[in-house]
């Protein structure tokens, strides 16, 4: 062999070098840092700031909060156990737990009713946030918003079927009128669903006031996380449809509906939150005749709605500017109607183009429930601010309350941010 | 020779034009704000007849066409599709866009939906025509336009060539009786025009009424059985395409096919 080899070249190897492990500087931990935290000298100079910043907020942070009192009934048992060490007094979650679920006045032998709401709220959100699940799963979310409202409100389970009844009587009505018009059956719609539900009052007021009666809590009595999270699904999910009715009607050919969508759009916009609130709790009031009882929650949930939604119509109006006109010419040519057109090409596809700006709006309404402790509702932050922080044990307690309940809000905003971001990459089919 | 008839065009041997009118239009008149896009259109398209209709751009020949299924709105004179008196009724343009199929340059198909969901959206929603039945049609007709592989795909992931087919599929799934074409080859790249205009012709053997606005003056001579010039909003010269491109009348038909068939 390597004689015939010897006389045709000049060179033959007969040991092979195996593969060696590249010198420590080259490789792991080594070569990142080096990359990419000591490439130069002033960068050199900044990493060393950065971990130096690091380090002091970690050296007093992590001592409170490892070092943190769990188990204590007032500030002082607190100070006492510490003994002049640092540390956190976290005994006030502990101790005031409930209240800051559920507020102060929700009666505690009925706890479970607003917590298996609050997990029956993942599966009745699971099949609209999912589009892989079976679609027959959306019957419960109809059902939900009923059911959830029985859960926490009590009272007979009348006054909830009767109000879905209504809902779905109208949904038949509207089906079985509207080739005679899209205004008819909405007419018809709205008549026989306020029908319904005016004979579901009377009965469940009356006769039937103890079918199936939950004890009944009033709203002045909700509170804590829960009105948070009450407060901001419902708006949520209202604003939703309102903003995109709002976002077509300001592109609608006639001129009233296009007038009264600008006008309501523009107006709500320009106006704090703060003060729709204020009008929610105090002027509301004035111009409802006197023995009215409508309820704050409600008020309130019908100002937020309108304000988040005035947001969302013009999140989608920017979706809807982005499309080509060719998309509307496409579908008016196959003999698509308006309705058809919106619901099956054109609002799939501005929706998507808007999911960022319709997160943000959701998300920023969320927080912004906590506006309500301003009008005295007792929700996380009122809880804090009212009787936990006033009462004798526990004033002066402000890091770890207003921590948790800044931890409340980002775990369930991080959850919608990141959820929307798997939403967005499923629906991408333009560019695979 | 018969020249400047406005319907006697002689019918080629597998192409029957019958004396039924498909679509008449009046003196029609159409303006976008002052100015005059179109002046005095008198047109009668008999049914089986395949039209192209060209010119400068800015001569109003797709405006024409897209007044036929009221994407265009016109101010003045009468307009009939298939019997249909086009007014601003809803539920008549409703029925004459159902009527007439549309393909246009941009393709405009739906990104959000697959080949086959594009081509049985209509049909199911305006027609409705069960599920099933509106996908045997569609494969049927994918297949004509040679591209049921890609009933599963979106648009995104085909070729321009293969978009355009797929719109003609779309079209052809609600069964139209006339046919427009808004200039379908001007986006494509040219080795993408043949496949398209292949597609075409063989629509035109069977006897479809087409509209057709385009530059492809080959697919002119051989499919066409009377070729429209338009300059300036108004019919100027029409003729079949053998007198129309060997011997033009007026001098802006001379001007414009020297300059498009001089290089």
């Amino acid at each position: 062999m390597s004689d015939t080899h010897a006389e045709s070249v000049a060179y033959v190897r007969d040991t092979f070098i195996p593969q060696q492990e590249p010198p420590v500087r080259e490789k792991g931990v080594v070569k990142w840092m080096r990359e990419n935290l000591f490439s130069s000298v002033p960068y050199t100079i900044l990493s060393l700031l950065a971990l130096w910043a690091i380090w002091s907020i970690l050296s007093s942070f992590l001592p409170w909060l490892l070092n943190g009192v769990w188990n204590a009934s007032s500030l002082s048992e607190c100070r006492e156990t510490l003994d002049g060490a640092r540390g956190g007094c976290f005994a006030v979650l502990s101790e005031r737990w409930n209240q800051l679920l559920f507020g102060f006045a929700y009666p505690s032998e009925f706890y479970w009713r607003p917590t298996l709401a609050f997990v029956l709220l993942f599966a009745a959100a699971a099949p609209v946030l999912v589009p892989m699940l079976p679609r027959k799963l959306l019957i419960f979310t109809l059902v939900y918003p009923f059911l959830a409202y029985w859960l926490i409100w009590g009272g007979t389970i009348v006054a909830p079927i009767m109000g879905l009844v209504g809902l779905i009587v109208g949904a038949v009505v509207f089906q079985t009128l509207s080739h005679r018009g899209f205004a008819i059956g909405v007419l018809g719609a709205v008549i026989s669903a306020i029908a319904i539900w005016w004979i579901g009052g009377s009965l469940a007021g009356g006769p039937l006031s103890g079918v199936m009666a939950l004890e009944q809590v009033e709203s002045a009595k909700m509170g804590g996380f829960m009105l948070n999270m009450i407060l901001g699904t419902v708006c949520v999910s209202l604003s939703l449809p309102f903003g995109i009715l709002l976002a077509l009607g300001r592109q609608s050919k006639l001129p009233i509906i296009r007038v009264f969508s600008v006008c309501f759009i523009e107006f709500i916009r320009g106006v704090p939150l703060i003060t729709l609130l204020f009008v929610a709790n105090v002027v509301l009031a004035y111009f409802l005749p006197p023995g009215t009882n409508f309820d704050l929650i409600l008020r309130v949930i019908i100002m937020i709605t309108m304000f988040a939604s005035a947001y969302i119509a013009e999140v989608i109006r920017g979706g809807l500017a982005a499309l080509p006109r060719g998309q509307y010419e496409a579908a008016d040519s196959l003999g698509l109607d308006y309705a058809q057109a919106m619901r099956l090409i054109i609002l799939p596809q501005a929706l998507k183009i808007s999911i960022p700006g319709i997160v943000n709006v959701a998300v920023g309404l969320f927080k912004d429930t906590t506006l309500v402790s301003i009008i005295s509702m007792f929700d996380v932050i009122g809880m804090i601010r009212g009787p936990i922080l006033s009462s004798t044990e526990w004033s002066g307690v402000y890091w770890e309350l207003y921590g948790f309940a800044a931890l409340m809000f980002f775990v369930i905003c991080y959850g919608i941010s990141q959820y929307s971001q798997w939403l967005e990459r499923r629906l991408a089919t333009d560019h695979r | 020779m018969e020249t400047g008839t406005h319907s006697a065009a002689a019918p080629r041997s597998q192409m029957q034009i019958s004396d039924e009118v498909a679509i008449e239009i009046q003196k029609m008149n159409k303006w976008y704000g002052a100015f005059h896009v179109l002046r005095d259109i008198d047109l009668t398209v008999y049914r089986g007849e395949r039209i192209v209709i060209c010119g400068p751009s800015g001569s109003g020949k797709s405006t024409l066409i897209r007044c036929i299924n009221a994407l265009e709105e016109h101010q003045q004179g009468r307009i009939v599709v298939d019997g249909t008196h086009l007014s601003s009724d809803l539920k008549n343009i409703d029925r004459i866009r159902s009527e007439v199929g549309m393909c246009f340059q941009h393709f405009n198909l739906f990104p959000h939906l697959t080949i086959l969901e594009n081509c049985t959206l209509a049909p199911i929603w305006v027609r409705k025509i069960p599920k099933r039945e509106a996908e045997e049609t569609a494969m049927h007709f994918l297949e004509k336009v040679k591209i049921p592989d890609q009933a599963n795909k979106y648009p995104g992931q085909l070729s321009g060539g293969q978009q355009q087919r797929v719109a003609i599929a779309r079209s052809l799934c609600m069964r139209p009786r006339i046919m427009l074409f808004d200039e379908p080859t001007s986006a494509l790249d040219p080795e993408m025009i043949k496949e398209v205009l292949d597609t075409m012709i063989e629509l035109a053997e069977e006897g479809m009424t087409m509209l057709c606005v385009t530059h492809e003056m080959g697919f002119a001579r051989q499919v066409a059985n009377r070729v429209i010039f338009m300059a300036d909003g108004q019919i100027v010269e029409q003729n079949e395409p053998e007198a129309f491109f060997n011997n033009p009348q007026n001098e802006r038909t001379q001007q414009f096919l020297s300059q498009i068939l001089g290089h």
